[in-house]
């Protein structure tokens, strides 16, 4: 009974989504929307990377709801699996013992230069592919590797819970500072410069910067409260 | 050329795919999960979406491994924290 209800239920389904696809004009679409796109934005945002230039400056308000949707899926995911008080208290009771030599020394060998390709990738959103999103990923991976080689020696909480505050406070201020400005909310703000360089493309990077600083320290935040 | 090269990646993807479901060692599972995001990554970067690829290469071959495997840890399916030299 279970399993025709659910053959009833797929065939349905099926049914409908045939039947909507039957009417799309599909090899025809008309992309007027990625074309106009693909035409202006350099000019309009500055932004080498027509990527970053719809991410943060034509859908700006999407990226605030992802960097929502990120924050929520994280506290959820620590909240359900966070330790039991019954467990803590024998983890704290447990010396931790740093890694082997192996990843000791891995993990000093790749945590500046984690570091330094996360930050790279953040700060050259605007003109290489990339951006806050993955760099900050990269940001967490430096962070989480050298949590694995010295568990004793984390990042404390409070730092890593006020950068993340403040860097989405800051992405929400650059936002109001524009609409103070006479624009739209999160409307690219300041001087656009010179297509191409570092220094360029307006409040683009800094929105970017703010992503990736929120992102990194969501995820290293995570991950530290994971493997405890 | 290129259409070659896809065939290949996407074949070991489907490959990987498929240890996923049939090992038995679960980190051995997360790792071929890994993977398929990994070979996702290089089909990406080959279609001219560097930027899909980088993001793909650095969530889903880096971090969701490790989430995936401490989420495993926490639930006491496997043991990650055994040490094989306690005074290393």
């Amino acid at each position: 009974m279970h399993k025709l209800a659910s053959l009833l239920f797929a065939i349905g389904l099926a049914a409908l989504l045939i039947g909507l696809a039957a009417q799309l004009p599909l090899g025809m679409t008309p992309m007027v929307v990625g074309q106009a796109i693909l035409e202006q934005a350099p000019g309009e945002t500055g932004s080498a990377n027509i990527v970053t230039s719809v991410v943060l400056a034509y859908r700006g308000i999407d990226t605030l709801g992802e960097l929502a949707i990120l924050f929520a899926a994280a506290t959820v995911a620590g909240l359900v699996l966070a330790p039991s008080i019954h467990a803590e208290s024998r983890l704290r009771a447990k010396p931790r013992h740093d890694a082997g030599l192996v990843l000791r020394a891995g993990s000093d060998l790749l945590f500046p230069l984690l570091l330094s390709v996360g930050f790279y990738i953040v700060l050259h959103g605007h003109l290489t592919p990339g951006g806050g999103f993955q760099g900050g990923v990269v940001l967490a991976a430096a962070f989480f590797v050298s949590f694995l080689a010295r568990p004793a020696r984390q990042p404390s909480h409070v730092g890593i819970v006020l950068i993340e505050a403040l860097a989405g406070a800051s992405f929400i201020g650059i936002g109001l500072a524009a609409l103070l400005g006479g624009g739209a909310f999160l409307q690219p703000v300041l001087d656009k410069g010179t297509l191409g360089q570092l220094v360029s493309a307006g409040s683009l990077p800094l929105l970017y910067l703010a992503v990736g600083l929120k992102v990194g320290a969501e995820l290293s935040g995570l991950l530290a409260h994971l493997a405890e | 050329m290129t259409a070659w090269i896809a065939l290949v990646l996407v074949g070991l993807m489907l490959g990987a795919a498929v240890l996923v479901l049939y090992l038995d060692n679960l980190v051995a599972a997360i790792a071929a999960a890994s993977v398929v995001s990994l070979l996702l990554s290089l089909l990406f970067a080959l279609l001219a979406a560097p930027d899909v690829a980088l993001t793909e290469a650095a969530v889903g071959a880096g971090l969701s491994g490790a989430v995936l495997a401490l989420g495993l840890r926490r639930l006491g399916l496997i043991d990650l924290g055994k040490r094989e030299y306690p005074d290393a």
